[in-house]
C-alpha cells in the first residue's frame, strides 16, 4: 500500500488556495448527476450533508439516532476556536496553526492543521448567518474565553451547550435541504459495510434499526462522518452508542487506520460509582481555574476530607509542576491523578478519585463569586452524587473522552480507498497525538463546510458520474455477508450478556491501553482480547429476533466490532516505543516523569492495513515533516 | 434498595401492548434510572426475557432520545430532569414505579418504550432553519446583536427536542416544541427575513402532524427538562398572527 498525503506544493500559507485553483470542478448542470452518501450527522456529517445538497448533489445521509440532531456532537459544552482575533490579544491564523502543532506534540500534518486554522474565521461567520445564539458582550459583538493550551482568547461559546447549538445550527441547514428534496435523511439506520465496485467505494450495506430490514445504497462517493470510538474503554464521556463499526469495516475492507493508539483521557469527569455504571460526565476543566487538586498524603486514609489537617493533604499538581499548578494539560494531569490512585491514596469508596476542593476559592471570593462561575456545573455534580460541592470537595477522576486516532486520510480528506472520505472525529488528520480543548468542533465543522465540499467535487470530476445501481454482484455479497453474521450472533444463545463482554473489554482497555501503557500489560492485552473475542463468539447471549427492533443485536455487532479493534489499539501502542502527547509509554520517559519522544524513529503516521482475520495488521508509515513549526520538548514545570 | 416495576411492553405498532410487572433488585441509590433499568434487563436476558427497549444515547440530559412516562410525569417528577439525569436516591425502598411510553398520536410506539417522534423532525424541515447556504456569509461581527436579545434567543435555542411538552400536555400540542424554535430566529435579526414565511409553514406542519392545540395548561413548562417558558408560546401566536395577516 502506498500512503500518498498529497500535500500541495509552495508556502504553508498558499497551499489550500493553491489546491482550490488546481482541483477539477464540476459544471452546476452536471452537479445533479451525481449522488454522495454522508454516513453520519453530527458536526462533521450534518455540515457536509447540508453544504452538498447546497451545490446540487444529491445526498442521502444516514444516522443511527433517531433523529440527526441527536448526533453526539450535541454533547460538547466548552467552545469552538476560530483565529478571529477579535480579542486584539495577537492570535492570528499562524498562531492557531502553530498551538495545534505544538499540543499534538509534532504528530500531526502540518499542511492539514494550517488548512483548519485558516477555515475556521469561516466557520464562525456561517454559525452566527444560521442564527447560532453565541455568548455576547454588552456591546453586541461575540465574546471569548480561553481555553487550554493557548495564551490567546480564541474560543467562542454558547453558554455550557456550544456543541449543541453547533449542531443545531447543521441540523437546520440540512432540515433545509431535506425539506427541499436534496437530502434524503435516514434516520435510526446503521450502516453495516461499505461496498467497492472496481476498487471505489460507491455504496453501503445498512439495518434499518427499527424493522430490522437490511438493504443496500449507491453513490458516486462514500463519506465516513461516523464520530470516534472512546467507548472501546466501556466507560467513556461519550454517548452509549457511538462505536467504531463503521469506520472498521472500512479498514476491513482495505481503508488503513492510523494511530489508533491516540486516546484522550479528560482529567475531570465524575468518578465511577459501582459496576452498575454506564457512562461517565465530563466536569468542565474550567474548573480548575479556582478548585485545588488533592489527595491525603497516608495510604488507606478514611477520613472525611474536612477532617484531613491541611498538613496531611499532598496538593501534587501544585506540588510536582510549581508554574502551571492546578492547570497542567489534560495528560499530565490526567497521568498523575493515575499515579496517586495507583499508590493507594486515591479518595471514594472505590480509591479511584482525587479531591478538586472549591473551600479556598470560597473563602476567598464568597460562595456568590463561585456560584455564578460555576452554579450550573455544580449543579450537575449534586444531581448525579447526591453531595454538595460548595460543602465538601468534589471528587474527579480521568476518563476516556475523545480520540484522535481514525480511518487514515491524505489531503483531500479521501481514504486510500478511493472514493471513500472521512471527516471529522473518525478520521486521524489534525490533532496528532493530543487533542487541544475546542479544536475537535472546530475540525469537524472545517471537514464538513469547507473542505469536503471542494475535494469531493474534484474526485467526482475526475471519475465521472457512473450511476451504480444497489442490487449488483458487489451489494448483494456484501448484503449476505451481513445478514450471515446477523444470523450468527442470534444463533449462539450462549449464557454472557453482550454488555458483560463490553465491560471486560473496556476493563483491559483501560488497565494496559489507558492512561499509562507499557511493554508487558500490552502483551498481557494482546493475549487477552484474542481470547475474550472467542468467548464472545462462543458464549454470548442476543435474545430476540432480526425482523424488528433489537438492542442487544445492534449493540452486540458493535461490541464484536471492538472485540477487534481493541487488539489494534494495543498493538500500535506497543509498536510506539515512544511517548507522545497521550500516547504515554512508561519505559520512555525523563528522569521527572515527562513524556519522552523519539523523533528520529517515530515522527510518522502509523497507518494499519487489514491482512485477514486473526492477522496481524500490515504497519505502513507516513513520515511526517515539520518544515515550518520547529520540534521541540512540551515542559510544563 | 429493591422497586415494584410495572413496565409497558409492547412488541410493535400493531401490538396493544399492556404492563407487565418486573422486580428491580438490590438497586443502589447512586444509579440513574436508566441504570436501574440495565441492571433490570441484564436480569431479564439471564432469564432469557427479551429487554426492556427505551431510547436513549447521551445519559447526561442533552440530546434529548431518552423519554419515559415515569409515574404519570414524563422524566419523572424531579423538576428541570431528563430521565438519564434522574437518580435512585429519588425513590424509596419498596415502592412501585410505573414506567409507560411518552403518549401523543403524533408519536406512534415502536416497541416497548420507543415512540417515533419523526414528526417533529418534519416539522424543522418545513421552516425551522435561516435561508443561507454555506460560504459567501457577512462576518460574524458585522451585525452587533444587543446581549439580552442574544440571551433570549438562547434561553429558546435550549430546548433538546424530546417531546416531553407533547407527552404531559392533555391535548398533545407541540406549541412549546415548536414556540422555542420560533422565538429564538424572532429575537435575531438573521431570523427575521423569513418570520412570516417561517411561522406558517411550521405551524401548518405541526398541525398536520396531528398535535393538539394549545388551551393554556402550562403542563408542558412544567415538565420541560429545559425549563423552556410558555412565553415562547405567546410570542409564536404574535408572530403567527403577523404572519396571517401579512400578504405573502
Ligand atoms: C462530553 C464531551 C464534551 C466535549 N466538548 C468539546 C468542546 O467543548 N469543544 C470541542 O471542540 N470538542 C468537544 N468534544 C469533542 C467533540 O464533541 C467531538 O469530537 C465532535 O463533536 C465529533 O463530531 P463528529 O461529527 O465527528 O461525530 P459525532 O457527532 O459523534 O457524530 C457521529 C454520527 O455518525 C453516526 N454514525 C456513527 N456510526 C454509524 C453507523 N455505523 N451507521 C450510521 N450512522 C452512524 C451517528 O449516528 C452520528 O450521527 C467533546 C466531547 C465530549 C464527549
Ligand atoms: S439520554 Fe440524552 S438527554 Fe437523556
Amino acid at each position: 500500500m502506498k500512503l500518498d498525503a498529497k500535500t500541495p506544493s509552495g508556502p504553508i500559507a498558499d497551499k489550500w488556495e493553491k489546491h482550490k485553483f488546481d482541483m477539477k470542478l464540476v459544471n452546476p448542470a452536471n452537479k445533479r448527476k451525481y449522488k454522495a452518501i454522508v454516513v453520519g450527522s453530527g458536526l462533521a456529517g450534518g455540515s457536509a450533508a447540508a453544504s452538498l445538497a447546497e451545490l446540487g448533489y444529491n445526498v442521502d445521509c444516514f444516522c443511527f439516532q433517531d433523529s440527526p440532531r441527536r448526533a453526539h456532537s450535541i454533547a460538547a459544552q466548552g467552545g469552538i476556536n476560530a483565529a478571529k482575533n477579535y480579542q486584539n490579544d495577537g492570535d492570528s491564523v499562524y498562531r492557531l496553526f502553530y498551538d495545534t502543532v505544538k499540543g499534538g506534540d509534532f504528530r500531526s500534518r502540518e499542511a492539514n492543521v494550517h488548512r483548519l486554522a485558516e477555515v475556521s474565521v469561516n466557520i464562525i461567520d456561517q454559525c452566527v448567518a444560521q442564527g447560532v445564539p453565541f455568548a455576547r458582550e454588552y456591546g453586541g459583538l461575540l465574546s471569548n474565553r480561553s481555553f487550554g493550551g493557548a495564551q490567546v482568547s480564541r474560543t467562542f461559546y454558547a453558554r455550557g451547550q456550544t456543541g449543541q447549538q453547533l449542531l443545531l445550527g447543521a441540523y437546520s441547514a440540512l432540515s433545509r435541504q431535506v425539506g427541499l428534496g436534496n437530502v434524503k435523511m435516514y434516520p435510526r439506520t446503521e450502516m453495516l459495510d461499505v461496498v467497492l465496485v472496481d476498487g471505489h467505494a460507491k455504496g453501503i450495506v445498512v439495518r434499518n434499526l427499527a424493522t430490522g430490514k437490511v438493504s443496500s445504497h449507491a453513490a458516486d462517493a462514500v463519506v465516513l462522518a461516523t464520530g470516534g470510538y472512546g467507548n472501546v474503554f466501556y466507560l467513556s464521556t461519550n454517548a452509549m452508542a457511538c462505536n467504531v463499526t463503521a469506520a472498521f469495516r472500512a479498514y476491513k475492507k482495505g481503508a488503513a487506520f492510523a494511530n489508533p493508539c491516540y486516546t484522550q483521557i479528560h482529567p475531570t469527569c465524575i468518578p465511577v460509582s459501582g459496576d452498575y455504571q454506564s457512562k461517565l460526565t465530563l466536569m468542565s476543566e474550567s474548573l480548575r481555574n479556582d478548585g485545588r487538586i488533592w489527595v491525603p498524603k497516608a495510604e488507606g486514609e478514611k477520613r472525611a476530607a474536612g477532617d484531613i489537617p491541611e498538613a496531611e493533604r499532598d496538593y501534587y499538581l501544585e506540588r510536582k509542576y510549581p508554574s502551571f499548578g492546578n492547570l497542567a494539560p489534560r495528560d499530565i494531569s490526567s497521568r498523575s491523578a493515575k499515579e496517586v490512585c495507583d499508590e493507594g491514596r486515591g479518595v471514594g469508596d472505590t480509591g479511584f478519585g482525587v479531591y478538586l476542593d472549591f473551600a479556598d476559592a470560597i473563602g476567598r471570593l464568597g460562595e456568590p463569586v463561585i456560584r455564578e462561575r460555576y452554579g450550573n456545573l455544580f449543579d450537575m455534580y449534586e444531581r448525579i452524587t447526591g453531595e454538595n460541592p460548595y460543602k465538601t470537595p468534589m471528587r474527579i477522576y480521568p476518563a476516556s473522552h475523545y480520540t484522535m486516532g481514525g480511518l487514515w486520510v491524505d489531503y483531500n480528506l479521501e481514504s486510500n480507498i478511493p472514493g471513500l472520505f472521512v471527516i471529522g472525529e473518525a478520521n486521524f488528520s489534525d490533532h496528532g497525538a493530543n487533542r487541544l480543548g475546542a479544536s475537535a468542533l472546530m475540525q469537524g465543522l472545517a471537514d464538513g463546510y469547507f473542505v469536503l465540499p471542494y475535494t469531493i467535487g474534484d474526485y467526482f470530476a475526475r471519475v465521472g458520474a457512473k450511476n451504480i445501481q444497489p442490487d449488483g454482484a458487489e451489494f448483494k455479497e456484501v448484503e449476505k455477508a451481513v445478514e450471515e453474521r446477523t444470523r450468527k450472533m442470534l444463533s449462539i444463545n450462549g449464557s454472557r450478556s453482550v454488555d458483560s463482554f463490553h465491560k471486560e473489554l473496556g476493563k483491559i482497555m483501560w488497565e494496559n491501553c489507558g492512561m499509562g501503557r507499557n511493554k508487558q500489560g500490552l502483551e498481557k492485552a494482546l493475549q487477552e482480547i484474542p481470547a475474550l473475542r472467542e468467548r464472545f463468539w462462543k458464549d454470548v447471549k442476543v435474545l430476540g429476533d432480526n425482523s424488528e427492533m433489537n438492542l442487544s443485536l445492534e449493540n452486540a455487532g458493535r461490541v464484536a466490532d471492538f472485540l477487534e479493534f481493541g487488539e489494534m489499539m494495543c498493538l500500535d501502542a506497543l509498536d510506539r516505543e515512544e511517548s507522545c502527547g497521550a500516547h504515554f509509554r512508561e519505559e520512555y520517559q525523563t528522569e521527572e516523569g515527562e513524556a519522552l519522544r523519539n523523533d528520529k524513529k517515530y515522527s510518522y503516521v502509523a497507518a494499519w492495513e487489514y491482512q485477514g482475520n486473526d492477522k496481524r495488521p500490515a504497519l505502513h508509515k507516513e513520515n511526517l515533516e515539520f518544515e515550518f513549526v520547529k520540534l521541540a520538548t512540551r515542559s510544563y514545570k | 434498595m429493591n422497586l415494584i416495576l410495572k413496565v409497558w411492553r409492547q412488541k410493535d405498532a400493531r401490538d396493544k401492548g399492556r404492563l407487565e410487572t418486573y422486580e428491580a433488585r438490590n438497586i443502589s441509590e447512586h444509579m440513574s434510572f436508566l441504570e436501574m433499568l440495565d441492571v433490570v434487563n441484564e436480569q431479564l436476558v439471564g432469564e432469557g426475557v427479551d429487554p426492556i427497549h427505551f431510547d436513549h444515547d447521551c445519559r447526561e440530559g442533552i440530546c434529548g432520545t431518552c423519554s419515559l412516562v415515569i409515574n404519570g410525569s414524563p422524566h419523572g417528577h424531579q423538576k428541570a430532569t431528563t430521565t438519564c439525569q434522574l437518580h435512585m436516591r429519588h425513590f424509596k425502598d419498596g415502592e412501585t414505579i410505573y414506567i409507560e411510553p411518552f403518549r401523543a398520536k403524533a408519536f406512534p410506539v415502536i416497541k416497548d418504550l420507543v415512540v417515533d417522534r419523526s414528526a417533529f423532525d418534519r416539522i424543522m424541515q418545513a421552516g425551522g432553519f435561516v435561508s443561507v447556504n454555506t460560504g459567501g456569509v457577512p462576518d460574524a461581527n458585522a451585525i452587533p446583536i444587543p446581549k439580552e436579545d442574544a440571551d433570549k434567543a438562547m434561553d429558546a435555542a435550549a430546548c433538546i427536542g424530546c417531546g416531553a411538552c407533547v407527552a404531559a400536555c392533555k391535548n398533545a400540542s407541540a406549541m412549546l416544541f415548536v414556540g422555542a424554535k420560533v422565538s429564538q430566529f424572532a429575537h435575531l435579526p438573521q431570523g427575521k427575513v423569513e418570520r412570516e414565511k417561517r411561522a406558517r409553514a411550521m405551524v401548518s406542519q405541526m398541525d398536520s402532524e396531528g398535535f393538539g392545540n394549545c388551551t393554556n395548561y402550562y403542563e408542558c413548562e412544567a415538565v420541560c427538562p429545559k425549563e423552556i417558558k410558555v412565553e415562547v408560546i405567546a410570542k409564536m401566536n404574535r408572530e403567527y398572527f403577523r404572519a396571517a395577516t401579512t400578504k405573502i
